[in-house]
């Protein structure tokens, strides 16, 4: 596969550690009063789609960037890749 | 007997090789099947199951039956195929799967018996008794049953991996990849064409039209600089994005001897398309013992006429139910054979001279090694027809492995009468000439199975025939993916490229059910088999993985250190000395110098991360568990760092050399994640924050100066006054050594002695071990491995990897106060969940006259050694010198009730069943005194 790093252009696949859904980037409010329950949630539940799925990938042979990845996981197509920390702002 | 009738398209000098101890001739430019041919050696192997005797039935990739051994020893390379392997000088190859030999072979006792051995066979007969599938059937199964053998020696080849990008992949160079090639460079593409022949020239090779309109294209292809032509290269699978992968053979076709290149180059190819012209195979026809040698495609025994001027047989039969037919024919009449045509159509276009059977058949073959007669069936009536070979043309399967690469479905044509590609391709790819199917729409009528008794092969390969899937279907394998499983149709080296559309065939024609419905199964990669050493390239041996050296390493081999393996580290385990003959002699003295004079252990290996920015030290509040915000410049904190879910993750150290810069040291085995986890809390959970990561671990060697003399050991080599009272215990800064040299000096102790860490430039790192040890020599200072660094901290109760095991949380590593609950920080929500936070599980130590061994599961005394009664387990166990006992650091549940007991330490695995008796972790200066003096 190709990720098409938003500064780098086109790298292989293998230049990059996969973490998962991009759902961890929605940390809860740690202070919030169900915080226990929406941390579970947050730390053990995660979608499986068959189809557009966002993503975590860190270019660890690379940049070090996060990124997040929108991929299609019936056909691996690439639809979308943003820096994590712009997502994240 | 030569068979050689004319020059052919290849060279001819004479080349010598052996097989099967039998010296033979052939010309340049032979494959070893052609030249095996030209020498009227028809057997060439014995079948997989029946061993059956076997000749050569196709003269490309897609052999089934002509699998030999090439090479001796280093160099052996079982199941290559013959009809690829090029002949040079000096080649020797083997038969394989038979004994004693390929003419007498004992096992084909197997054929006469194959009625017994139909479909599924071995899963219904070698049932019982189950213990003996293991111990008898399954080797017994395997050592008639096969392929060839390994050489079980190094292999002396080497091999490559390689990278290449182009524009337009171009997969086949035969005329219809050759003028795609062109026209994309035409239009100013960069093109790389791949040939899995010696040459160019594709299927147009084989026939005996004259090659001029190829060679003119072939010539106005490799004049164009856009176009990278790669012979001998097959392209193997096609990946997601346009990545495909191909495997050149460099020098499989000359003497090893003769070179030091690369045997084989697997090649990484992204391409922004491609073109995917790969041609089409002939198939054959069921028929009783269609699986003689001599008994051939049609268009195999006409290639090896055209090209290599082979004629197989004086006397041929050509039987087909394609317009194809009719070009052998022709061509074997005008080689001056004599030809007799069956074919199972109504009428076709005659032949002047050539004595013709239509609406007619083959039934059945006789002979033993070799064909030797036909009989024919045409209304009714049958005889036999004598031959030398016959030609067999039973329509074409266009080579559609790599559409199904991704996913995509091929589909039936009645029209081409084989498998198209289906409209799903990997992206960007297109499929042109006789891969699409094109060329191939000569008349043709379907002909599947004609066999009277059943014994007519579909698979040679697997011995796969009429019969069996007559009976995979009676007992309900219907689907093609059941019929392949149960049948092992379509499963061997060749990969279905010879069964899967006859089996399909005849399938359909029991099962009545179209073969439009009854579909096909899909292809993998590879499309022909590739050598394990291929894949592995140049990631063998020494150099699987890199070798990581620490700074002192030299020192460390000058002094004969025992060395370990760490990761992908390289430690020095212990220092012997002189007389000293067991390695606990070693460790037992270094560990004994620690406490009593001072050690140095090169501790380089702990990951170091340099944080730096406005933020750096709120950064660190939200990584650790415990609080930074206080933590003044010139002091080193210990810091404990959670997983989110609330497991302890690693630990380390946190020095603060400046207001916004912090050196945090991490494990060795978690260098790696714990800076990829920072720099995820950083960029995705906290991009706002000021901070800036990188790892230093490699910049810096560090080294740990222990023992109640390191004060006036360390004094010795750093400027900056490091007395009690202005280098007090925890604190660090970055200074110089006495030369100069710059140095970062942190007060910090893994083995509970008075201890510094003091860290230089990598470069310099060797020679500060070697000069510690110098001016500490009247101190009595010694180096010291990881074995005594582990004594160390057991003794001490420091936690480590063993206990950081990824199931163990701050509270029962009695760490849960570190837990900092009036900030937030990752982990701290589910650390503080009810099954946590309840357990009472702790870390303990245990103390023994006889060896604890780490691993072991702690039994209350009198309880049986079982699952149900244990309390825990220990995580970290060695003999204490400065003790004089054995001791070891584990978990317990109710720990506080076990304190001062007595219970067992069980090792099943190792039949040990030690009583240990539990206290404190804290087996040294519990108090923590030695730190602070």
């Amino acid at each position: 596969m190709l990720i098409n790093h938003p500064l780098l252009g086109p790298r292989d696949a293998q230049e990059f550690v996969y973490k998962g859904d991009a759902s961890l980037l929605q940390r809860p409010d740690p202070m919030a009063e169900d915080a226990l329950e929406k941390f579970t949630d947050y730390a053990y539940l995660r979608d499986n789609p068959a189809g557009e799925h966002r993503e975590l990938w860190y270019h660890e042979q690379g940049d070090r960037s996060w990124l997040v990845v929108t991929r299609n996981t019936l056909t691996h197509e690439i639809l979308d890749v943003q820096l994590a920390s712009e997502v994240a702002r | 007997m030569s068979r050689r009738v004319s020059a052919g398209r290849i060279g001819t000098s004479a080349v010598r090789f052996n097989f099967d101890g039998n010296q033979y001739e052939g010309r340049e430019g032979d494959s070893l099947a052609s030249a095996l041919l030209a020498n009227d050696t028809l057997l060439v192997g014995r079948s997989f199951k029946y061993h059956r005797p076997r000749g050569l039935l196709t003269l490309g990739s897609e052999e089934p039956n002509g699998l030999v051994t090439v090479g001796v020893r280093g160099a052996q390379t079982p199941n290559t195929r013959a009809t690829t392997q090029e002949l040079y000088e000096g080649l020797t190859a083997v038969s394989q799967n038979r004994f004693p030999s390929l003419k007498f072979d004992l096992l084909s006792i197997n054929d006469r018996l194959s009625r017994f051995l139909t479909a599924g066979f071995y899963y219904k007969t070698f049932m019982w008794p189950k213990s003996f599938w293991e111990s008898v059937y399954e080797p017994l199964i395997r050592r008639a049953a096969g392929l060839g053998r390994l050489s079980e020696v190094e292999d002396e080849a080497q091999y490559d991996k390689g990278f290449l990008h182009c524009d337009t992949l171009v997969i086949g160079g035969g005329l219809a990849g050759i003028e795609s090639a062109l026209q994309a460079a035409n239009q100013g593409k960069q093109v790389i064409l791949c040939e899995e022949f010696s040459r160019l020239g594709g299927a147009l090779l084989f026939e005996s039209a004259p090659l001029t309109h190829i060679d003119a294209l072939v010539a106005e292809l490799e004049a164009n600089a856009n176009v990278r032509v790669m012979i001998r290269t097959t392209v193997q699978g096609a990946y997601d994005h346009g990545v495909y992968s191909a495997v050149t053979v460099n020098t499989d076709h000359i003497p090893q001897s003769q070179t030091k290149a690369p045997r084989q180059t697997l090649w990484r190819i992204y391409s922004k398309e491609a073109v995917l012209a790969t041609g089409a195979h002939e198939r054959m026809i069921a028929f009783d013992n269609n699986d003689r040698p001599g008994v051939m495609l049609s268009s195999a025994l006409r290639g090896y006429l055209n090209y290599y001027g082979v004629l197989t047989g004086n006397s041929c039969v050509v039987f087909g139910c394609h317009d194809d037919a009719r070009k052998t024919v022709v061509d074997l009449k005008a080689a001056g054979a004599k030809v007799v045509w069956v074919d199972t159509r109504a009428s076709h276009q005659w032949v002047e001279g050539v004595e013709s059977y239509t609406n007619a058949k083959v039934v059945n073959t006789r002979g033993r090694h070799r064909i030797a007669g036909v009989e024919v069936e045409q209304q009714g009536r049958r005889f036999w027809i004598n031959c030398e070979a016959l030609a067999v043309s039973g329509g074409w399967n266009p080579r559609i492995q790599l559409t199904c690469h991704q996913g995509g479905r091929p589909v039936w044509s009645a029209a081409v009468g084989g498998f198209v590609p289906g409209t799903k391709l990997p992206p960007g790819m297109q499929v042109v000439g006789a891969a699409a199917g094109k060329f191939l729409d000569g008349h043709w009528e379907p002909a599947w199975d004609l066999s009277v008794k059943g014994a007519a092969f579909v698979d040679q390969q697997n011995d796969v025939t009429v019969k069996d899937i007559k009976l995979a279907h009676q007992e309900g394998f219907v689907s093609v993916e059941h019929l392949k499983r149960y049948t092992t149709l379509g499963m061997a080296t060749d990969q279905g490229k010879n069964a899967n559309a006859l089996g399909i065939g005849v399938l359909s024609q029991h099962s009545g059910e179209s073969i439009e419905s009854a579909g096909t199964t899909l292809f993998r990669p590879p499309y022909t088999p590739v050598a394990i050493g291929t894949l592995a390239g140049r990631s063998r041996g020494k150099d699987f993985k890199p070798t990581r050296l620490t700074p002192s390493h030299e020192f460390a081999t000058r002094c004969g250190a025992a060395l370990v393996t760490v990761g992908n580290w390289l430690r020095a385990s212990y220092f012997p000395l002189a007389g000293e003959t067991h390695w606990r002699e070693s460790v037992d003295r270094e560990a004994l110098t620690v406490r009593q004079a001072v050690g140095v252990c090169d501790v380089t290996t702990l990951g170091k991360i340099d944080v730096q920015g406005r933020d750096a030290a709120e950064f660190l509040n939200r990584v650790y568990a415990n609080g930074f915000l206080k933590l003044p410049v010139g002091k080193t904190r210990y810091g404990l760092m959670l997983r989110e879910d609330g497991v302890v993750f690693d630990d380390g150290t946190a020095a603060r050399l400046a207001q916004n810069h912090f050196v945090v040291t991490t494990t060795t085995a978690n260098a790696v994640s714990v800076y990829r986890h920072m720099e995820f809390v950083h960029q995705c959970l906290a991009p706002e924050l000021d901070v800036h990561l990188i790892s230093t671990t490699e910049a810096w060697a560090q080294f740990a100066v222990a023992g109640p003399k390191s004060r006036e050991l360390v004094q010795r080599v750093v400027d900056l006054d490091i007395s009690n009272e202005a280098f007090g215990f925890m604190a660090c800064a970055g200074t110089k050594l006495i030369d100069g040299t710059p140095a970062r000096l942190f007060r910090i102790s893994f083995s509970g002695e008075l201890a510094y860490e003091l860290a230089v430039p990598t470069r310099f790192g060797n020679s500060l071990m070697e000069t510690l040890l110098d001016v500490g020599a009247d101190l009595g200072a010694v180096p010291y491995g990881t074995e005594a660094l582990g004594v160390l901290r057991i003794e001490k109760g420091h936690a480590a990897g063993n206990e950081l095991d990824g199931r163990t949380t701050a509270l029962n590593l009695g760490l849960g106060q570190m837990v900092a609950q009036t900030k937030d920080s990752i982990g701290r929500v589910l650390a503080n969940r009810t099954e946590l936070a309840q357990s009472s599980v702790r870390l303990v130590g245990f103390r023994s006259d006889q060896q604890i061994l780490t691993g072991s599961w702690l039994i209350p005394d009198g309880a049986p050694a079982e699952q149900a009664h244990t309390l825990g387990w220990i995580s970290s166990a060695c003999y204490s010198p400065n003790l004089g006992c054995y001791i070891a650091i584990g978990f317990i549940r109710d720990a506080q009730d076990y304190m001062d007991t007595q219970m067992r330490a069980v090792s099943l695995l190792d039949a040990t069943d030690v009583k240990v008796q539990v206290v404190s972790p804290h087996f040294v200066d519990p108090e923590g005194e030695r730190l602070r003096v």
